[in-house]
């Protein structure tokens, strides 16, 4: 739609939305972030560590499930496979945005390193009015990037002055912002469904199997639920 | 400010892993053409994984987070994204002390 308007102008326009919309999260997340940074000084974590794992990871679950397990010296082919299997859901996020994104190979492999559950959510919603552009999708992901590193940094360095995070509610925001960004796909019979399915079979699975497997098959049954729930003929 | 060697590995080893799944659905992608059912599958991941991640949080916590998750959502359909995150933190605090 905006193929014959000029580069610049489209350019600018892309990254203020990018920004406009990454706002929100990126300011819920800084109680995460420092929440994470303190947590994974308490483990023995310098804040030099703390802020070049933020830096080269950039998946605050796996992180925290890392730091939850985390002993010294650190068993890497263990943090390997955790990292693998709660990070394996974006191999279903990228290629359901991969078809919804104007980017050129290189830029989507470069730029798919910014791939987190908000900039993904956040660019699927708003993929459904148009093409999710490349000056969009690096302007949210840089911001998100950039508020994660340095939060979790301070975080770090602050330790054990933020005292307890349940306290002040911090442990929730992280949740309550998923339920921000589930409200976003509408609340449609198939939807409804999907989450419906979704929530009470991670539920149990974490209850009786345990985290990270509550992820996938709570992921896995919520999809299942659509496609049963969907017609069977072609919707448009 | 330390960096052991060890831990430098372990986190060079994560950042690998989540790379390759943040790439990995490039390969998949444009081999995808669905339509019905299978599109339905397909478009309901997203709300799929993101409440599979929380679900344990908001569910079986205790009653004041499943509480204030039923409020959250609520609020989720009516205010902005940073309005809606303000009203589930500010909630379980209140639960966290009524119950």
């Amino acid at each position: 739609m905006d193929q014959a308007s000029p580069f610049a102008p489209t350019y600018r326009r892309e990254i203020r939305a990018g920004l406009r919309d990454i706002a929100p999260v990126a300011v819920a997340a800084i109680p995460i972030s420092l929440l994470f940074g303190a947590v994974a000084t308490a483990k023995g974590l310098s804040p030099l560590e703390v802020t070049v794992m933020s830096a080269l990871v950039f998946a605050g679950g796996a992180q925290f499930a890392a730091i939850e397990t985390w002993i010294h010296p650190a068993p890497i082919l263990t943090l390997a496979f955790a990292t693998l299997l709660i990070n394996a859901r974006h191999v279903l996020m990228g290629a359901s945005l991969s078809p919804k994104v104007e980017m050129s190979r290189v830029q989507r492999f470069l730029s798919f390193f910014f791939l987190t559950d908000e900039a993904w959510a956040l660019s699927e919603r708003r993929a459904l009015d148009r093409p999710v552009t490349a000056a969009y999708w690096v302007a949210m992901g840089g911001v998100l990037w950039a508020n994660w590193t340095f939060f979790s940094g301070l975080g770090a360095v602050l330790g054990s002055f933020l005292g307890d995070p349940e306290r002040i509610g911090a442990d929730f925001a992280f949740t309550a912002l998923f339920i921000g960004l589930v409200a976003g796909f509408g609340r449609s019979r198939v939807t409804l469904v999907t989450v419906a399915a979704s929530a009470g079979v991670a539920a149990l699975v974490h209850h009786f199997i345990g985290a990270p497997w509550h992820v996938a098959s709570g992921a896995l049954a919520g999809i299942v639920a659509a496609y049963l729930a969907a017609p069977a003929e072609a919707r448009p | 400010m330390s960096l052991d060697t060890t831990t430098l590995f372990a986190i060079l080893a994560m950042a690998v892993v989540t790379y390759v799944t943040r790439i990995a659905g490039l390969f998949v992608a444009d081999r995808l053409v669905l339509t019905g059912r299978a599109k339905a599958a397909f478009d309901a991941i997203p709300p799929a994984v993101l409440v599979a991640v929380i679900a344990p949080t908001a569910l079986t916590t205790g009653w004041a987070e499943a509480v204030a998750a039923a409020i959250t959502a609520l609020a989720a359909f009516r205010l902005p994204l940073l309005g809606t995150v303000a009203v589930g933190v500010v909630s379980v605090v209140v639960l966290r002390n009524l119950i």
